[in-house]
């Protein structure tokens, strides 16, 4: 992966710059010494390192303003940290850089039941949202799969979506006001307690931007009431085809599942072996779950059902009891494991319109078979939001890079299909490069003019989102 | 008029126009109408729907009535259900879809499901420098790049003339139901739509109106859910009072349009605001006011002229001037002020999309 050379000047003033910003935040949050920056040299997109200059652990939005000060002033790339648990390298450091993490900062700062709001500080995990308020019969909506340990920041910067995302939308959905420190350490308030901006929609911008637009501090996060109860029900079919089909004639019946998920045949044996979930060994697997009073259930399931059994499933279990829904969710939950115990792997997360679920499974199976390496597919299918597992052996020379060229193979697919290159991950160092697949120069250079007005000098989170040589002459015009 | 028959067309419009080039859909939401100096009329139909896939795409000039007609004729809609202001804009043009997204209209069921910004996941535009660009797409999960989706849904002509909208549909469901208290007051109806919201029972619509002594309350899904539901909601409520089904099938819609200040006297402004705070903000104002979105909406009407901003001073939200004349808009602003450093990345994105200056008094 290609970086930026680091800025010369910037690494030999370290010395300096340790001493400016230990007067800021102390000694206790500010980690300069070598061996320890090793901790903070990737995130979970670990097959790409490099330690920063420094990294600062600020407690208060006042401690980030200053540190983003001292650091603009003196030209300094900073690199902002939630939990670490980017898939896409969106907090993999520069060797000029100051990493601002925010992993002290988990204060629930106020809870409104009445609002339906919580507003916290951006450290705190996302799991852990819920967990302040759900004594109180509410939850916060977005559930990635490493809810237990990503924090609210991270979240935020990457636009996370989850497996409910169907019925209760992704993070910017949910996401009521932030508090944004800038480069130069200007403090902006966006949204807040009420609904909708005054004027342009400088929130629903600032979501998702990977870091790149400013640090959030602080952010004021929907709650809604918890559903009384939910129930899955396992489809298995023997065709990709047909299973896509009833996902799809399932949504136009109107019923609105909270999750669709699909398994297709090399994961379903590989997470049944794993989990002994006793899966059947079938084509494709759709997990349906709705939501609601035991009533509402029944009939939604009932309707669901009957729209299966018309695609004639080989299998169709409904969940009587809490322990056949844990059973029934047991090989999905564990899918990752699974995988992880059997080779290593590169999970993409490219999105597609649901129609071209069985064209691009087929296709992903075509391109696996030519580059020599297996692929299982796990994915939110109500969404079209597909996680291929591309599954190599890092220990052996060159597999890595071959399946690297698989996956950007099947996000070219994804994205040649109508879709997108990543639906909850997000761009990242990982598919900064593939962004002309997706998107014309002009429609990059609109993303880039964004940037320009949030952080001229083109010093926050480098080298992510955009392609380097697309923003090589911005970044040379700042640098002089 | 320019009247722009393709995006091409329009991009080299753009290219060779010197401004000021007001944008326009139908002209039924603007601030102020007859102002239109560029029209989307020539760029119409939908493009893409997929009832399957929950997904419509459709030219921004495509009127409202022809989306409806297309989404009801497959028994889905648009979650946010979006307002027509025509009639309390005293507007005869034929609204668009553009104009919807241009102005994030969004009526009474957004406060659980989302406002426009929310349903919208694809636009194409033209900037002020005659680039095209395309930013979302066509699904519903897309964390590709920057979201531009958002930055132009309801930035009102400021930054560029939409093109191509898309959005999320959604299946209508089988019935809705109203329940109704009466004689509330306005603290003790924002608690009670406050309580009712934090139930699990899926309340779609809360609103209040003083004047009729109401508290409404909406429910949808199918038949025998929503009736058990309805029944739920009712007894947990029941400090409030009685609450008694609501047979008005046109309720939801006229709340929605704003249409109970058809041909009032005064101005109109909509206040979006907590809704905690929403009972202490509706003792401050001068005139007839309704709440919606349980009470995290207030349409109030004023005497002519006057700064309802200057009456709610701190306000944690803001004040939009819906219907005033010109000269009051002018003065006022149509928008509420924002705070400097706000400003100073508005004025920036403004003046990176559109140097020029062509969209001028967009507003």
């Amino acid at each position: 992966m290609e970086m930026p050379d680091p800025d010369a000047r910037v690494i030999s003033a370290k010395a300096d710059i340790v001493r400016r910003l230990s007067a800021v935040v102390g000694k206790d949050a500010l980690i300069h010494a070598p061996e320890e920056l090793r901790a903070y040299e990737c995130d979970a997109l670990t097959a790409y390192r490099c330690p920063p200059l420094a990294v600062v652990l600020p407690s208060t939005t006042e401690e980030v303003s200053a540190v983003m000060a001292i650091c603009h002033a003196a030209r300094v790339p900073v690199v902002p940290r939630g939990a670490g648990t980017s898939l896409a390298g969106g907090s993999l450091p520069t060797a000029d850089s100051v990493v601002i993490g925010v992993a002290r900062m988990t204060e629930v700062l106020e809870t409104s039941h009445d609002d339906r709001l919580i507003r916290v500080q951006t450290g705190r995990t996302n799991l852990s949202v819920t967990g302040a308020v759900e004594e109180d019969g509410f939850f916060y909506a977005p559930d990635p799969s490493s809810q237990l340990a990503c924090a609210i920041a991270g979240n935020i910067a990457m636009n996370s979506g989850g497996a409910h995302c169907l019925k209760y939308g992704v993070t910017t959905n949910n996401l009521l006001g932030v508090t944004l420190v800038q480069m130069d350490g200007t403090v902006v308030e966006l949204g807040g307690g009420h609904m909708d901006a005054a004027g342009l929609d400088l929130l629903g911008l600032v979501c998702g931007s990977e870091g790149q637009l400013g640090l959030v501090t602080e952010a004021t996060l929907r709650i809604l009431p918890k559903p009384e109860g939910a129930r899955p029900v396992l489809i298995g079919f023997d065709s990709l085809e047909v299973a896509g089909a009833c996902v799809a004639d399932i949504i136009r019946a109107g019923v609105l599942p909270v999750a669709i998920e699909f398994m297709d045949r090399p994961c379903i044996r590989a997470t049944d072996a794993f989990s002994g979930a006793g899966y059947p060994d079938c084509e494709a697997l759709l997990i349906v779950e709705v939501e609601g009073a035991e009533a509402e259930i029944d009939q939604q399931l009932e309707l669901i059902c009957a729209i299966a059994r018309r695609h004639d499933p080989v299998e169709l279990r409904q969940s009587g009891s809490p322990e056949e829904s844990a059973r029934i969710w047991l090989g999905r939950k564990s899918a990752f494991g699974a995988m992880g115990q059997m080779a290593d792997y590169i999970c993409l997360d490219g999105t597609i319109p649901v129609s071209e679920l069985p064209r691009v499974l087929r296709g992903t199976a075509e391109l696996a078979e030519s580059y020599g390496l297996k692929v299982a597919n796990v994915f939110h299918a109500g969404d079209g939001n597909m996680h291929p597992l591309i599954l190599y052996d890092a220990n052996r020379p060159g597999d890595l890079a071959k399946a690297e060229d698989l996956g950007a193979d099947i996000l070219r697919l994804c994205v040649e299909a109508g879709g997108c290159l990543t639906g909850e991950h997000g761009v990242g160092i990982e598919k900064r490069d593939l962004m002309t697949a997706q998107f014309t120069g002009d429609d990059l250079e609109a993303q880039m003019r964004v940037k320009d007005v949030f952080d001229p000098d083109w010093l926050l989170n480098p080298a992510k989102v955009f392609p380097l040589a697309a923003s090589a002459s911005r970044r040379a015009l700042a640098a002089e | 008029m320019i009247e722009p028959r393709s995006e091409d067309e329009l991009a080299a419009m753009l290219r060779a126009g010197d401004g000021p080039l007001v944008p326009r859909g139908g002209d039924t939401r603007a601030a102020v109408a007859g102002r239109a100096r560029l029209s989307t009329a020539g760029l119409t139909g939908i493009t893409l729907y997929e009832p399957g896939a929950l997904t419509l795409v459709a030219r921004a000039g495509t009127p409202m009535a022809e989306i409806d007609r297309a989404l009801a004729d497959e028994g889905q809609r648009l979650a946010f259900e979006p307002p027509s202001m025509a009639a309390v804009l005293g507007r005869d043009g034929v609204s668009t879809i553009g104009g919807v997204v241009a102005t994030n209209a969004s009526g009474p069921r957004r406060m659980v499901a989302g406002a426009c910004r929310d349903s919208l996941i694809g636009v194409r535009l033209v900037d002020g420098t005659g680039m095209i660009v395309s930013n979302g797409g066509r699904v519903m999960k897309n964390v590709t790049g920057y979201d531009l989706v958002k930055l132009m849904a309801g930035s009102r002509g400021m930054l560029g003339v939409l093109t191509e909208v898309s959005f999320k549909t959604l299946p209508c469901p089988e019935t809705a139901l109203t329940l109704r208290a009466s004689g509330l007051s306005p603290e003790r109806a924002v608690a009670a739509m406050s309580a009712a919201l934090g139930t699990p029972f899926e309340v779609t619509g809360a609103a209040h109106d003083p004047a009729l002594g109401a508290t409404w309350l909406r429910l949808e899904g199918f038949e025998a859910s929503v009736a058990a539901r309805a029944d739920r909601l009712a007894a947990a409520l029941s400090g409030w009072g009685a609450w008694d089904r609501d047979a008005d099938a046109e309720l939801w819609p006229r709340l929605r349009d704003a249409a109970d200040f058809v041909g009032g006297a005064g101005d109109l402004w909509r206040i979006s605001v907590r809704p905690s705070r929403a009972a202490g903000v509706a003792a401050r104002l001068p005139g007839r006011w309704r709440m919606d979105w349980g009470g995290g909406l207030i349409w109030a009407e004023t005497p002519r002229g006057h700064d309802l901003r200057a009456d709610l001073p701190g306000l944690e939200g803001h004040a939009t001037l819906v219907r005033a004349s010109p000269a009051t808009h002018d003065r006022l602003g149509t928008l509420h002020p924002e705070p400097a450093p706000v400003g100073a990345l508005t004025a920036g994105l403004k003046s990176r999309f559109d140097p020029r200056g062509l969209f001028r008094a967009a507003a």
